[in-house]
């Protein structure tokens, strides 16, 4: 034997990980500067597997972080300009208590400022992690903008985070790559599709915050700092793939529409271009002029078999996908005041349809609610005393539920005052056995190319019951094996009182007998099912275990499925109740 | 005279002192609030009466009093003559003299340079020199944002990178979250009531989903801030790790069997049902020519033939029986039977009458040895009546005795007694009268006992283990861990190399002899005590009987190949017996030829499955 004692805790996990006040410690960092240098970073702590193990006995909660991460932070150049910032304020406040002013002047032109490019170059080593990532960036940088601009955080944040909501979505006007749009209680639910990348966010719906007290907005700050940098560079690179300038610039065309006709200076020329560019209205310059032919033609390969099928779905994929993009070409929208405008206009634009608002509403409305050529009007009261003829009055959720359905839905459901349909959310996909509502269901048949419409609506009511009926039939076949085994159950209970009964007094008596009728199929699946009880016995302990989580959450889908279908019968039973008695109100 | 401050004066009489120290008195007033109003009326100089405060007394004021006093309302002097506008005379500047208004002569610190100004900047230049004061920096004229990815560099891929685990996206919104939902999305009263009794952590939806006529009636959410920070921490305080997402096919998971009715013949469906009044512990023991033994503790042991279901004797014991067993060997008829503290040995004179009388005679052919032997049981020969009834021998135990199992060749017999700590395994020979306790120290307390039906082997069960003992050479072989913990009952395969032991823990373990000293396999497929195992002898069968008053039949393939491992399929679950006093089914048996099972229960019936 011989050799060194092997001491615990040297060697393995333990030297894996580093608890996040030694990590604080290591990196001569407060525990705020540490925090923020991880947001930077995006470094996140770890779970190790054996905790006790690295915790050193411990069972103590604590943060673990791996080691690595640490000595790569280690290397980290921002974390010398924390450190000058700290000098940086100690010495301003020693020039402010002594009063030196031209101290505190020539240190405030001195500040040190730091850059998060290389962060974000070393985060996303390429464009497409950056578009991956880019769901929080958008969202937080959407809520920033809308904030006021007092206290809270900087001004400059506010407006650098505003600026670079508006150039996004004007890049995504002019590349049309807005698929769908959800209009939720918490905010309104966006999603583009960017280089193949599914890029989701959501904003506020425009009302002032009512700002919690429990939020840390030092944290959420400096998310924003980063994010900001991050979408800038995601811009610039945005704007040039489409070869658009970068700043935005509003097309010299467009601009002359957009020049008051009076003459009458609005605001500063630096401050109104953002304003114009955020009206959405006016579509961008580009460093290139845009040639016409420059889509290009897909080479077409001699493929066979499968791959030619594929091709062809890929085909029609992608011509159903150009429609989407021109579903409004043509339409000439107007909005009224009380609808929300911007994601009004944001939407409209991005699938070509022309758009304006009222003057007074905001900078660069285009045309007046006069004008004869327009063909929708998108209005959010009750009725409206003057009508023009000739222009469809609508309620704004028609715009939403369009885009979602990628087709022109039928206007007659949108009519202010009317009752509207429900909005469904595009994100879901329903799978086999989830519950679909009927709405849905009309819609698919619409897309189609169905028209349920044609029928009458009491055809409609019955074939909606036929379709209730449908899923309960499906939901009988899933109980049927439980019932037979309730039926079997009953069976033998029927036996043991029989039995039980023979007890007190013996049965000697002979009955008739009657034939039985054999349900071979029934038989059938009594025997399956029974084989398939008996399997389940010699399951192992672990998957048995597995497989009864895996039936639980199915059955629980199946029950909160049905549930769902019941409410929604009991809900149309009650408004046929209503219909009726006011048909019969009105008859009498 | 010395004067009152004036709120004094209001309650005093006087209005102060004099020079003697007597009281001023106010002048007498006896006019009240009528009086006062009527002067007001009509006394037409009322406006410019002012009282004096000093005396008390009315003073009307004269012309140029309220002139004085209009002019001061008005801000003005209340000189008349003053002139606030004179034209000012520049004293020192209008008119240059020849003189200096003041000869004194300059400082000389004004020719010398300052000494505090040096100093001040000797410390400027002192900064500057040692880099405290850094000079303005010029402005660096770089745009803040350029392409970052104009080249795309494969190397700049770290290890890092393949590492990091991307946050997950937030879950995107289902129909519930529209302003607009479906109506049967949105919550009854009750769902309601329950989602606001639950935890913010257990709810399933993190809101109520609420419905809008219009899009002009949606409020701001509330908790959006909230839920962006809740992000935010989630993405910079949670741990990450990827969690292999287990996604199987359920149908996967079970095992694919031999369906059941491939492995025909078994037990399916009852066919008979005995109904013993309430007799509670019924055993069960076959003999070879299909007649049944059975003893229930009402003090009688029963021999029925099954064929017919006759009953074919009945024996009057007067105490409980424990247990019977049959003798193997198909030319001896003879009958062991435990009653409390005896073990009988009964000759129940059935079937051929030469097998019957071939049977008293090996019994009777014992001579007594010379010498006596101390043995720990007597033997005792049956009395006339008692051998009339058909009993031959009485073994005496010291202790109560919970079973007898015959050894296969007919000869042997074991015995377990219950006596914890002290000598619980006894095996008699009843050829030669002879009895012996096979252990020098008790292995704990044994629940049952098995001959090896080939073997010169003795299996004892204790609580947690079997032991498989080599009688020929005394010694202890093997000894299974059966996982369980309380073993109720045992069976041998008749092949020999297996053996099935039920549990109080509603566990069934199957051990291969030649595997593993560990169960092969074990079965929880009863929910509750096993209370009794059998093998059948011809048929790849054996029964677990259970108080939940369930028998189980299973397929138990024992290949002769080594290398294949034996196969278990369940075939039937059969139901029938009703629990009672917690008891479901005691005993179970298979027919020795056909694959018939018998059962019986704690509700008094013995029932028979073919």
């Amino acid at each position: 034997m011989g050799g060194l004692e092997k001491k615990k805790y040297e060697r393995g996990a333990a030297t894996n990980y580093i608890t996040r006040n030694r990590a604080r410690k290591k990196l001569q960092l407060s525990l705020p500067d540490f925090r923020r240098l991880c947001i930077l970073k995006g470094i996140y702590p770890h779970e190790p597997k054996h905790k006790k193990k690295v915790n050193k006995g411990s069972t103590a909660p604590r943060t673990f972080y791996l080691l690595k991460d640490i000595k790569f932070l280690l290397h980290e150049p921002i974390v010398n300009k924390f450190r000058e910032y700290k000098v940086f304020v100690r010495k301003l406040r020693k020039a402010y208590g002594k009063s030196e002013w031209g101290t505190v002047e020539r240190l405030k032109d001195n500040k040190p400022t730091y850059k998060l490019d290389h962060i974000v170059k070393e985060r996303y080593p390429t464009f497409i992690d950056a578009l991956r990532d880019l769901d929080d960036a958008l969202s937080m940088c959407f809520l920033f903008s809308t904030f006021p601009r007092t206290g809270k955080c900087h001004v400059q944040t506010i407006q650098l985070c505003r600026r670079l909501a508006v150039e996004f979505q004007n890049y995504v006007i002019a590349s049309r790559s807005l698929r769908k749009v959800f209009l939720s209680i918490k905010g309104i639910y966006y999603q583009a599709e960017v280089l193949g990348q599914p890029i989701t966010w959501i904003t506020p719906y425009a009302f002032a915050h009512d700002h919690p007290t429990d939020v840390d907005y030092r944290v959420m700050a400096t998310f924003t700092e980063f994010y900001t940098t991050l979408l800038g560079f995601v811009n610039f690179r945005l704007y040039q793939s489409l070869n658009l300038v970068y700043p935005p610039k509003i097309d010299s065309q467009a601009e002359d529409e957009l020049k008051p006709a009076e003459g009458k200076e609005y605001a500063m020329d630096s401050e109104s271009y953002l304003e114009k560019l955020s009206g959405l209205s006016a579509s961008l310059a580009r460093a290139v002029a845009p040639t016409h032919e420059d889509e290009v033609e897909m080479d077409e390969f001699p493929v066979e078999g499968e791959t030619a099928e594929l091709m062809d779905a890929k085909k029609k994929e992608q011509e159903a996908l150009e429609k989407h993009k021109k579903l409004f070409e043509g339409l000439r929208f107007f909005l009224n005041r009380e609808v929300p405008r911007e994601p009004l206009a944001f939407v409209i634009r991005c699938f070509g349809g022309q758009v304006s608002w009222d003057k007074s509403l905001c900078i660069g409305a285009t045309y007046e609610a006069t004008d004869p050529s327009i063909t929708h009007h998108i209005i959010d009261r009750p009725h409206l005393d003057k009508q023009v003829v000739g222009r469809y009055y609508l309620q704004p959720q028609w715009v939403f539920d369009s885009v979602n359905a990628k087709l022109c839905l039928p206007v007659a459901d949108y009519f202010p005052g009317v009752l509207l349909p429900p909005h469904l959310s595009p994100f879901v996909t329903e799978k086999e056995g989830d519950y679909v509502p009927p709405e849905k269901l009309k819609l698919l048949a619409l897309q189609r190319g169905e028209n349920p419409d044609e029928e009458s609506e009491e055809e409609e009511e019955e074939e909606e019951e036929e379709e209730e009926e449908g899923d309960n039939d499906k939901e009988e076949e899933e109980d049927e094996s439980e019932k037979e085994e309730e039926m079997k159950l009953q069976k033998m209970e029927e036996q043991k009182t029989q039995s039980t009964q023979s007890n007190k007094v013996l049965p000697v008596k002979v009955t008739a007998g009657k034939v039985r009728v054999e349900d071979k199929q029934r038989l059938e699946q009594e025997q399956q099912s029974e084989e398939k009880r008996l399997a389940i016995m010699m399951m192992k302990k672990r998957e048995k275990y597995l497989y009864k989580k895996i039936m639980f959450g199915k059955k629980r889908k199946i029950r909160e499925a049905n549930k769902l279908a019941e409410k929604r019968k009991a809900h149309d039973a009650a408004l046929k109740e209503q219909k009726k008695k006011k048909k019969k109100a009105r008859q009498a | 005279s010395q004067e009152f401050p004036d709120p004094f004066a209001v309650d005093f009489p006087h209005v102060g002192y004099d020079l003697d120290g007597r009281r001023i008195y106010k002048p007498l007033r006896s006019r009240d609030e009528l009086d006062l109003f009527l002067e007001k009326m009509e006394n037409p100089e009322y406006w410019r009466t002012v009282q004096d405060r000093q005396t008390g007394a009315d003073v009307r004021l004269s012309e140029e009093q309220l002139e004085l006093v209009q002019r001061l309302q008005r801000g003005q002097f209340g000189d008349v003559n003053f002139d606030p506008y004179e034209p000012s005379v520049d004293f020192f500047s209008h008119e240059v003299r020849i003189h200096p208004v003041t000869n004194r002569p300059a400082d000389k610190r004004s020719f010398i340079p300052s000494l505090v100004e040096k100093e001040k900047v000797s410390k400027l230049v002192h900064a500057i020199k040692m880099g405290w004061i850094q000079p303005r920096k010029p402005k660096e004229n770089v745009p803040t944002f350029y392409d970052l990815w104009a080249q795309e560099d494969p190397n700049s891929i770290l290890g890092r990178h393949k590492m990091h685990v991307p946050a997950p996206k937030i879950p995107l919104p289902g129909h519930e979250e529209s302003y607009n939902p479906p109506p049967e999305f949105l919550l009854s009263p009750e769902e309601k009531l329950a989602w606001e009794q639950q935890d913010p952590s257990e709810r399933r939806l993190g809101f109520i989903p609420q419905k809008f006529r219009s899009l002009r009636a949606v409020p701001a959410y509330s908790r959006f801030i909230h839920e962006r920070f809740e992000r935010c921490l989630d993405l910079y305080l949670c741990p990450r790790q990827r969690k292999m997402r287990v996604n199987v096919d359920p149908e996967d998971l079970i095992p694919k069997l031999p369906r059941p009715r491939d492995l025909q013949p078994f037990p399916t469906t009852q066919a008979l049902v005995r109904i013993s009044g309430n007799i509670h512990l019924e055993l069960m023991e076959f003999w070879d020519f299909g007649k049944q033994g059975r003893g229930s503790d009402d003090g009688s042991v029963r021999l029925w033939e099954v064929s017919s279901g006759r009953c074919l004797r009945s024996l009057t014991l007067g105490a409980v029986v424990r247990s019977v067993a049959w003798n193997p060997n198909p030319s001896i008829c003879l009958l062991a039977v435990a009653l409390e503290e005896q073990v009988l040995l009964v000759n129940p004179g059935l079937g051929d009458r030469l097998l019957v009388a071939a049977t008293d005679q090996l019994l009777d052919s014992w001579e007594a040895p010379e010498e006596e032997r101390v043995q720990p049981v007597r033997w005792i020969p049956a009395s006339p009546e008692e051998r009339a009834k058909g009993i031959r021998l009485l073994v005496q135990h010291d202790k109560p005795v919970t079973q007898v199992t015959w050894h296969a060749k007919g000869d042997y017999w074991a015995s377990v007694v219950r006596n914890p700590g002290g000598r619980q395994v006894l095996i008699h020979q009843s050829s030669r009268r002879w009895s012996q306790d096979p252990f020098r120290k008790s292995p704990g307390m044994i629940q049952c006992v098995q001959f090896h039906p080939l073997r010169p082997y003795f299996l004892v069960a204790s609580q947690r283990s079997v032991r498989i003992y080599n009688l020929l050479r005394q010694e202890l072989t093997k000894k299974l861990q059966s996982n369980c913990q309380w073993i109720s009952s045992m069976a041998v395969h008749p092949g020999g190399d297996n053996v099935i032991c039920g549990s109080y823990d509603s566990k069934l373990a199957w051990f291969d002899l030649d595997l593993s000293t560990r169960p092969y396999r074990l079965l929880r497929h009863h929910r509750r005590a096993l209370r009794s195992v059998a093998f059948h002898r011809r048929y790849p069968l054996f029964a677990s009987g259970s108080d939940d008053g369930t028998v189980i039949v299973c397929h138990g393939m024992v290949y002769s190949d080594l290398l294949q491992n034996p196969l278990l399929v369940p075939l039937k679950v059969l139901k029938g017996h009703a629990p009672a006093l917690d008891l479901g089914v005691l005993d179970v048996a298979f027919h020795p030829h056909q694959p018939w099972l018998f059962s019986s229960g704690a509700d008094g019936t013995v029932r028979l499955y073919t």
